[in-house]
């Protein structure tokens, strides 16, 4: 009996001491420090959740302990019949009406939040984005704006943002954990969903919804800076002007490269709504080449040489002629200088 | 044909024996049997899956290779190993606690066992024909219908197949508790596992046919080019979301009725105490299964149903809650004021309190729809639902397993392995599952083949792997044990744990005919009335007289492989219509059989009296 409880208390004690080391997650990913709106809202439940049933446990915890020790046949006993107990109707009266009340405390704040989160008023005077999720990246349309981009969604901070969201192919789920909960991008209708960040910063977006091979690679990131910075970002984007010849003369050959490749055929530079792959018009200032990988030359090579060893099932593999390592570096050096805005993941700090 | 003679025979005449047996106890022995291979190969899958999982960009097992692996993981837990070992234990010991000499229909019962063995079989043979489906065990559309290869065309086919061998079986178990319960054992003297069986069967019946319409419209769109789910032709994705929850969820409660009627006969027999709250139990099983119909979409809380959808199943989800509790309760009433002994048994159901109670919880929790819309689809989740359905049903079926197995092969399971079994598995559960709530919340969502570095995850999941491995351990230990018990095990008296139902007033293991004379039944608990009466048997219902029986068949084995056979036919004909010829083939044999059936009589046989008389001596 010691034994017993003695090992499954020291089993929570160890996973306790697990969570204290790892703490709470990392920063700007766990939806345990939340900072937005919808996680905030998300996180207020969870610990109201939290409280009522870990009460329950207790409750239910101290009945057991009690039974377990007191309750064990003892030697010199075996003969003992207990009392036939048929039930109690007070005792089963009481186990029935407070738990409804408890579920009254968890229920109303949940309704609560359940409709508030879907409130859309004023969303017409609200920054409103088209977000589609496709195998396997993220491509953003802002409405009215005339830019389109990928993988980095650029929004002011403080600020409701409203997403429209749909999918070009599967379904896939677009989730911002440190700022809001998550929702299904589905194939055939648009959801919408308003985040909102409280503090500057770049955070981590994942896809939830099973999706294909890389589905776990399906990373993106929201970017909460000032609403200057903002202005100035959606001002530096409107500004692009994909025709513009290059300079240097390396990047110069990675253009006609990268026009030669048909590349174009499925990603755009500037604000061309078409959506095949990602839109590069602002690549060079991403946080990431592919979703995942850190933004630097070598990735970018390595991507455009063989996508598929890096991101398996995307659809960019077998779609174009095949790149030798030294194109691959000249169209990488050609993508990694489209950098319009002043505005970048080291604008939000982080 | 007498008992002697099944004793001492070869191995071909054994196998021959159970291809054709329509005896409830030795189909119980080839569920049992069958869905702990497919057991074992769930858990071989999730060991994988832990391993690729063990550190950050893992590269154990490929991209695809693990879709593969996690689908048929949960496919394989769920429809191949939780549901036979539950259906093997209803078989082995619902007609013996109700009373009757067998099932209703005894064909039938034979029939649905090996139509779930050749679907399992079926879906199993993707890993040698081209790769397993990956698309999730739920199979959301679009990505099931354009999931490359035949994956997922297996999948359908084998479910299929499976899922009509298991609502033959649930019919047929709904058909014996209605009309084959002995005298004087009216519905409110049923053992509460015999209730939660006759529950979890209605849910069978009327769960199974959504899945069955969802896998028809997902092998249409994949074989013969209709577009259900297909957006550009007109169809609709979330259509397959529902018809898979309304099947899914009431699922979840099929799993675990039967394992919540385990532990109150279990809780019960080792407490020396009759259930407490008999009434309360009963109507708590039924509110719980008819509530289990009404709260498919929480599943879909981030599908975006909108506020008030997620606000009804949200409450409703929660209401389910309270019958739960009730459970939760009364069992611990039943052991207060008990004369407690604890065995393997009574370990696993004493685990299951606290193991239960917390995926409760945590069900609770995620019912809560805002809150949900940060679990959902996340380790979180995969905690809760392990929390309930190992903590839960994996756990039942153990204890099941440990206080029937004198009963169903006459030998007692060692009680030392018994216990290493159980700690090892029961730490090695905490350590898996425990921590992936946090992982959950820490932002790692569900069926990733990889977690980057940097994300602060990798401890969770390094302690998380290394509980599966404390899991493997402990299973590898009981199997050891059934292995042992076999070869050397204690011999099982008729009643080896003073219990107080029908099941144990029969020999261990009983004879093909279960009771020589239909016993009496003069109240809940039968056996424990006679005893504190003084009696040591039931008293018989009638005269010792002859006793009608079912011939053994081999046409059910038949039936199930002209499905299976047409199966590989459904499949394969996109490719080349040639295959059209083994899909004919194959429905030509069942038909076929069929048609035998029908046509032929089979009477039966009877054991005559003086046969039991001799048996007597």
């Amino acid at each position: 009996m010691k034994g017993w409880m003695g090992k499954f208390r020291a089993l929570f004690l160890l996973s306790s001491l697990a969570l204290i080391l790892s703490g709470c997650g990392k920063d700007n990913l766990t939806a345990l420090v939340p900072k937005g709106y919808g996680a905030e809202s998300a996180m207020d439940l969870i610990i109201l959740t939290t409280i009522v049933m870990v009460f329950v446990f207790i409750i239910v915890m101290i009945i057991y302990t009690i039974v377990l020790i007191r309750f064990r046949k003892k030697k010199g006993q075996e003969d003992i019949i207990p009392k036939q107990v048929e039930g109690n109707k007070t005792l089963e009266t009481i186990w029935t009406i407070i738990p409804i009340l408890l579920l009254l405390i968890i229920a109303v704040p949940t309704v609560t939040a359940t409709f508030d989160l879907a409130d859309e008023t004023g969303k017409e005077d609200a920054i409103n984005i088209h977000v589609t999720g496709n195998q396997f990246w993220w491509h953003f349309n802002y409405e009215g704006e005339e830019i389109q981009t990928s993988q980095d969604l650029y929004i002011p901070v403080g600020e409701r943002v409203y997403l429209d969201m749909i999918s070009s192919d599967v379904i896939h789920s677009f989730w911002v954990p440190t700022i809001a909960g998550k929702m299904d991008t589905n194939p055939e209708n648009e959801n919408t969903m308003y985040i909102e960040a409280y503090e500057e910063g770049v955070y981590w977006g994942k896809c939830a919804e099973l999706c294909g091979p890389s589905h776990s690679l399906m990373d993106f990131k929201v970017i909460a800076v000032s609403p200057e910075e903002y202005d100035q970002w959606v001002a530096d984007m409107q500004n692009v002007d994909p025709e513009e010849e290059p300079q240097d003369a390396v990047v110069q050959e990675g253009k006609e490269l990268f026009e030669a490749n048909n590349c174009m055929s499925c990603h755009a530079i500037g604000s061309s709504p078409a959506a095949i792959g990602p839109n590069l018009t602002n690549f060079g200032d991403r946080s990431t080449i592919a979703g995942f990988l850190e933004p630097t030359k070598e990735n970018l090579v390595d991507w455009i040489v063989d996508p598929e060893s890096i991101k398996p099932g995307n659809k960019m593999t077998g779609n174009y002629p095949n790149v030798s390592e030294e194109e691959a570096e000249s169209i990488a050096e050609y993508l990694m200088q489209l950098q319009p805005s002043e505005v970048t993941p080291e604008s939000a700090g982080n | 044909m007498s008992i002697a003679a099944t004793q001492k025979r070869g191995f071909g005449a054994v196998l021959w024996d159970y291809l054709t047996t329509v005896d409830h106890k030795k189909i119980a022995h080839m569920y049992l049997f069958s869905g702990g291979f497919f057991f074992l190969l769930g858990g071989l899958e999730a060991l994988i899956i832990r391993i690729q999982l063990i550190k950050p960009n893992n590269d154990f097992i490929s991209a695809g290779l693990y879709n593969e692996m996690f689908t048929m993981h949960g496919t394989t837990m769920i429809f191949l190993a939780a549901m036979p070992l539950l259906l093997g234990l209803m078989n082995a010991v619902m007609p013996l606690q109700i009373g009757a000499r067998d099932v209703a229909f005894p064909f039938l019962n034979s029939l649905g066992f090996w139509l779930f063995l050749f679907g399992g079989i079926l879906l199993n043979c993707s890993w040698f024909l081209g790769g397993a489906p990956d698309a999730g065990w739920t199979a959301y559309a679009p990505l099931s219908t354009t999931s490359p290869g035949h994956g997922v065309d297996f999948y359908v086919m084998g479910l299929q197949i499976s899922g009509a061998g298991t609502l033959i079986g649930g019919i047929n178990f709904l058909v014996t508790i209605v009309n084959m319960r002995a005298p004087g054992m009216t519905y409110m003297r049923m053992p509460l596992f015999t209730w939660t069986t006759f529950v979890a069967s209605t849910l069978i019946l009327f769960a199974f046919p959504a899945l069955t319409v969802g896998l028809f419209l997902l092998m249409f769109d994949r074989m013969f080019g209709s577009a259900f789910f297909d957006i550009a032709l007109g169809g609709n994705s979330i259509i397959w979301e529902h018809l898979f929850w309304i099947f899914g969820h009431p699922e979840v409660y099929i799993l675990i009725l039967p394992a919540f009627g385990m532990f109150s006969d279990i809780f019960s027999t080792f407490s020396r105490k009759r259930l407490f709250g008999y009434t309360a139990m009963v109507f708590a099983t039924l509110l719980i299964a008819f509530l289990g119909f009404m709260v498919w979409a929480h599943h879909m809380f981030t599908v975006g149903m909108g506020p008030v959808a997620n606000s009804i199943f949200a409450i409703a989800t929660m209401a389910i809650a309270v019958p739960t509790g009730i459970k939760i309760f009364n069992w611990l009433a039943t052991m207060w004021g008990g004369s407690i002994t604890i065995n393997s048994a009574m370990l696993w159901s004493l685990a299951f309190i606290p193991s239960f109670t917390i995926g409760g919880m945590t069900g609770v929790m995620v019912a809560s729809a805002v809150a949900d819309y940060q679990y959902h689809d996340t380790y979180f989740v995969v905690a809760h639902f392990h929390y309930v359905i190992v903590g839960g049903v994996v756990f039942g079926i153990l204890a099941g397993l440990h206080y029937w197995w004198p009963k169903m092969f006459g030998r007692i399971l060692h009680e030392g392995m018994g216990k290493l079994a159980f700690w090892t598995f029961f730490i090695g559960f905490h350590l898996t599952f425990f921590i992936q709530h946090f992982l959950g919340l820490m932002g790692m969502p569900r069926r990733y083949w990889v977690f980057l570095e940097g994300q602060e995850l990798d401890l969770g999941n390094l302690i998380s792997t290394i509980g599966a491995f404390f899991m493997t351990f402990g299973v590898i230990v009981f199997l050891i044990n059934a292995i042992y018990s076999w070869k050397k095990g204690e011999k099982a008296p008729a009643d080896p744990w003073d219990g107080r139902t029908l099941e144990w007033a029969t020999a261990s293991p009983p004879a093909h005919y279960n009771f020589k004379q239909t016993p009496l039944v003069r109240g809940l608990d039968p056996l424990w009335i006679e005893k504190t009466e003084g009696k040591d048997e039931m008293t018989p219902a009638e005269p010792l007289g002859d006793i009608h029986m079912p011939n053994s068949s081999i046409l059910p084995f038949i039936m199930s492989l002209g499905l299976f056979i047409a199966g590989f036919g459904f499949i394969y004909q996109t490719d080349n219509s040639a295959w059209l010829i083994v899909l004919f083939a194959g429905m030509a044999i069942l038909f076929g059989s069929m048609i035998v059936r029908s046509v032929k009589d089979d009477h039966g046989y009877h054991i005559t009296k003086e046969e039991l008389e001799r048996e007597a001596d």
